[in-house]
Parts: structure tokens; sequence; C-alpha cells
């Protein structure tokens, strides 16, 4: 019982300390005083510094749907079609997840550990003694940078995807180019564009505060900065999941 | 608080020997580990504190209450003449404009330069102009004797400049309160003194008040036996006078208690056990 009693007080105090901190995040993004500086360190480093990453992503899983997909529909004589499969998949559901996926384990992982070390070396301390509110500093811009870079990231995936699944269907599925292109926009519908875009947005505010959450209560020196990125990451990844279908069934029951 | 009594505060602040930091009963625990059971001591304006105790006596924390990096269970503090233990986080920011805290380890931020942990303050949180900022950083830098140095990040540094890049750091801003916390510990002698010098050159020399947290006897003794002096445009570290040393008081905690109060004479001539044990 004690063992349990205490469990269920940590996850409590947890779930407390990242609503605090959700709550601090965005109240201080309205208020000043605001480091424009940061703001922008953060959107090159989460923006730009992952495009690579998530580009290269979006390529070979777009190539990848359309082989496989072109196989399956193959059995219904439906080759043609492939288009219409690769957009609807991308779009909804694996565009968004994987840029997630791929963003926890670069941007979530870096975040932890930078602020991990920061709060065992004192240096957040630091900061709130020289004056400066470290949420204001150090969370703000990182939030917005994932907030704001993760639909332009993803966007940008889905469409590295297509083109992915455009290579594959023309030159292994022999599909004419003007026949995969006309099939992935009719098969998307104005709903399964929203869909695409209002989930990154929620989907890079839940691994940066996951992150950030995470390394501003590290504590244990470097082991603990080490158990707080691989925390960031697992925590991370299946937020990313599971946020993921409780968005969709949300926009489901609001949208279609 | 209406005007004319923040003004009376602020004259009383302005005298010499006035109460700067004071601690009324105060007591912190975290679950069931007591770290202050009731701790009750004033530092003057001008003077030093000197807190010294075993690992885990509490003298870290008494200066994280200090400057609201942690809130007392209970008990009241008075910083500068304000509640800090009654003010949220956004108000002790106010307070803390006045406060110079110095870290075990230096707590360098090792992303910026030296230059720019210097300057952190003035040029993040003032409207300073950028030159007087980096004027301001100069002659801190000189100060401690670190001017060339200013373009190395911290990783290249060693353990004793570490140290006197995070004194100038605080005191960069001009505050009227330092709080060292374990400066010197971990130090060699000889760099340990170079350290000591810095917190009796910004006593004596800029008037700032000082609490010591450490358990290192020697330079505790070090910065309440020595006075700076400056002789025709020199600094130099002296032995203090009968009347400036009295203005160093040691006081020792135990268990979340304070043990021992009083001078340095004081101190040396103790009997209790403990008191003596630690000394030898």
């Amino acid at each position: 019982m004690g063992v349990l009693q205490r469990w269920a007080k940590s996850v409590a105090l947890e779930v407390q300390e990242y609503v605090y901190l959700v709550c601090a995040a965005v109240t201080d993004t309205f208020t000043r005083p605001f480091y424009y500086h940061d703001v922008v360190e953060q959107f090159d480093l989460i923006g730009w510094g992952s495009l690579t990453v998530v580009l290269l992503t979006g390529f070979f899983t777009g190539a990848a749907l359309a082989s496989q997909g072109g196989m399956t529909l193959d059995q219904f004589g439906a080759r043609p079609v492939v288009g219409r499969l690769v957009s609807a998949s991308m779009i909804k559901e694996l565009g968004p997840v994987l840029a997630g996926l791929m963003l926890v384990g670069r941007v979530g992982s870096g975040i932890a550990a930078e602020l991990g070390s920061m709060t065992v070396t004192d240096q957040i301390n630091a900061l709130r003694a020289l004056g400066t509110d470290p949420v204001r500093k150090l969370v703000v811009p990182r939030v917005l940078a994932g907030f704001l870079m993760a639909p332009v990231l993803t966007a940008m995936s889905d469409f590295v995807g297509l083109v992915g699944g455009w290579i594959v269907s023309r030159y292994q599925l022999q599909v004419a180019t003007g026949v995969y292109w006309s099939s992935v926009t009719r098969a998307l519908y104005i709903q399964d564009v929203w869909m695409g875009v209002i989930k990154p947005f929620v989907l890079g505010f839940v691994i940066v505060t996951i992150a950030c959450h995470v390394g501003l209560r590290t504590s244990g020196g470097t082991q603990g900065v080490g158990r707080a990125t691989t925390l960031a990451v697992v925590a991370g990844s299946v937020a990313v999941i599971a946020v993921d279908f409780f968005v969709t069934q949300l926009l489901i029951y609001m949208m279609y | 608080m209406p005007a004319e009594a923040t003004l009376t505060v602020k004259q009383i602040l302005s005298e010499p020997g006035a109460p700067v930091i004071v601690f009324d009963h105060v007591q912190l625990a975290f679950d069931d580990f007591v770290v202050l059971k009731d701790v009750s001591f004033t530092v003057l304006k001008g003077h030093t504190k000197i807190i010294l105790g075993a690992s885990g006596s509490g003298k870290s924390t008494s200066l994280k209450i200090i400057t609201g990096l942690l809130k007392a269970d209970a008990g009241v503090v008075w910083v500068n003449g304000q509640r800090v233990d009654e003010l949220t986080e956004s108000q002790i920011m106010a307070v803390r404009t006045d406060l110079g805290l110095i870290f075990q380890e230096g707590a360098l931020f090792d992303s910026l330069t030296v230059r720019e942990n210097v300057g952190y303050k003035l040029y993040e949180e003032s409207d300073m102009p950028l030159e007087q900022v980096d004027k301001r950083v100069e002659e801190v830098l000189g100060f401690i004797g670190l001017l060339e140095q200013m373009d190395k990040m911290p990783s290249e540094l060693s353990g004793g400049q570490r140290r006197r890049v995070a004194i100038a750091r605080a005191m960069a801003f001009k505050p009227s309160i330092m709080l060292y916390d374990e400066a010197t510990t971990g130090l060699d002698p000889i760099t340990a003194i170079t350290v000591n010098d810095e917190m009796v050159k910004l006593r004596d020399l800029e008037g700032v008040s000082s609490v010591i947290v450490t358990h290192q006897l020697r330079d505790a003794f070090y910065v309440a036996t020595h006075m700076a002096v400056r002789e025709g445009g020199q600094v130099r570290i002296v032995e203090a006078t009968p009347g400036k040393e009295r203005e160093a008081e040691f006081m020792m905690l135990r268990e979340g208690v304070i043990v021992f109060e009083g001078d340095a004479d004081a101190l040396r001539h103790a009997t209790d056990p403990y008191i003596k044990e630690f000394l030898s």
C-alpha cells in the first residue's frame, strides 16, 4: 500500500508540475519581458535544424507506402489510385506522427539534456538569482518554436512523401504522372487537410512542453541528465502516438 | 505600503549598521528531513556574516532562502526591508536586483563567453546602453584581474578563474549584498586566497555586506582578519584592525540550529567540544 501510495503521489505531483509549467509558458508568451533573440535562435535550431531528418523520413515513408500500396491495390486491379492511398495516409496520419516522432528524437532529447544539465549545475537557479524567469527565457522560446515549426515541417514532409510516392509509382509501378497527381488531389477533402494541419500544432506543443518539464525537473547529476533524456524521448514518443489518437477522434467527431 | 513608510525604510537601511538581512525563527524541512530547526540571525550593513558548519547543516539552504530560491516553512525573512517569505516569484525579482549570489562550483552559463556571463544581467535584464554595459563588464573583469580572459568560454578557465568570474557576474550590477556559497571549496590554498581577496576588496572598497557560507576555516578566518586599503591608487590587503575584525561575525550551524555566534576571537576561544573538534 505504501509503495502504491508513494507512486500515486509522485504521478500526481508530476502532472501538477506539468500543468503549472504549461500554464506559465502560455501566460508568459503574452506578457513582457519577451526574449526575441532566444525565440529566433530556437526557430532556427528546432525548425531549420530538424528539416533534413524530417524530409528524409517523409520521402522514404511516401516511397514505401506507394510500393506496398501498389502490391495490395493490384489485387483489386486498382493500381492507378495509388496516389489516393499515399496522400490519405501521409497527410492525415503518417506525416504528422512521423514528423512528431522525429522531433521527439531530435528536439525533445536535446531540450531535456540541455535544460537537465543546466538544472543539475545550478544554472537555472543562477538565472533566477540574476532576475530572469527561466520559463520566459528557456521554455517560451522552445514551446513557440515547437508549436509553430512542427506544422511547417510536417507540411514539407507530406509534400516530399508525395514526391517519393510519385517516383515509385512512376518508375516502379508504371503509373502515369498525371494519373498519380490527380489521384492524390481527388482523395483529399478539406477536412483531411485540416486534420493534417491541426495535429502537428498539438504534437509540437506536447513534445516540447514534455521535454522542458522533464529537463527542469532533473536531479541526480550527470546520471540524472541521462535519465531525463531517455524519459523525454520515451514519454514524448508515447505522447505523440496517444495524443494523435485522441486528436483524431476529436476531429472526426467535430468535422466529419 | 504608503510612500512615506517606504522612505523611512530606505532611510533606516541607508544608515551604517542597519539590519539588511534578518532571519526570525526560520524553519525548513524536506519531508521528514529537518534542514533548519529554528534559525534566527541578523546581517548588518557593511558587515560580514560567516556561516560555518558541516555538510548538510543547512548553510547553503539559508542562502537560498535569502534569495527566495527556496521558501521557508515557517518564520520571517527580511531582506533590505522586504519580507521575502511573503513575496511571489515575480515580486522577489525586485529584491534580487540588490543581491549577488555566488553558487557552489560557480554555476556559470557554459554556452556563454566570460564577457556574456559577467554582463548577463545588464545585457538581458536592464535598459543600460550596450556601450555602458561593455564598459562595466571590462571594469569588473579588471577588478578581479581577468580582463584578458574576456572572450574565452567558461570551460577554458581554471577552477579559480571560474569562481572569480562568478564573483564578477554577481557584482557587475552593483548589488549591496553578496552571498558566497562555498566560493573557495575545492581550490588550492593560493587560488583560494585570490578569491578571498576579492571578497575582502568588495566589502571594504565597495561597502558591500556579505554572507559567506563555507566549511573552509582557513578562508573564513582570512576574510575576517584581513581588510583592503587603497594606498596611492594601489589596493593592498592588510591585517584587519581590531574594530574591523569585530565586523565579521561567525555563526556555526549544527543539524539546523545555531550552536555558536560571535567574532573570530570568541570562536578561537570557544569551549564547546563540537566547535573545538570542528576547529581542530
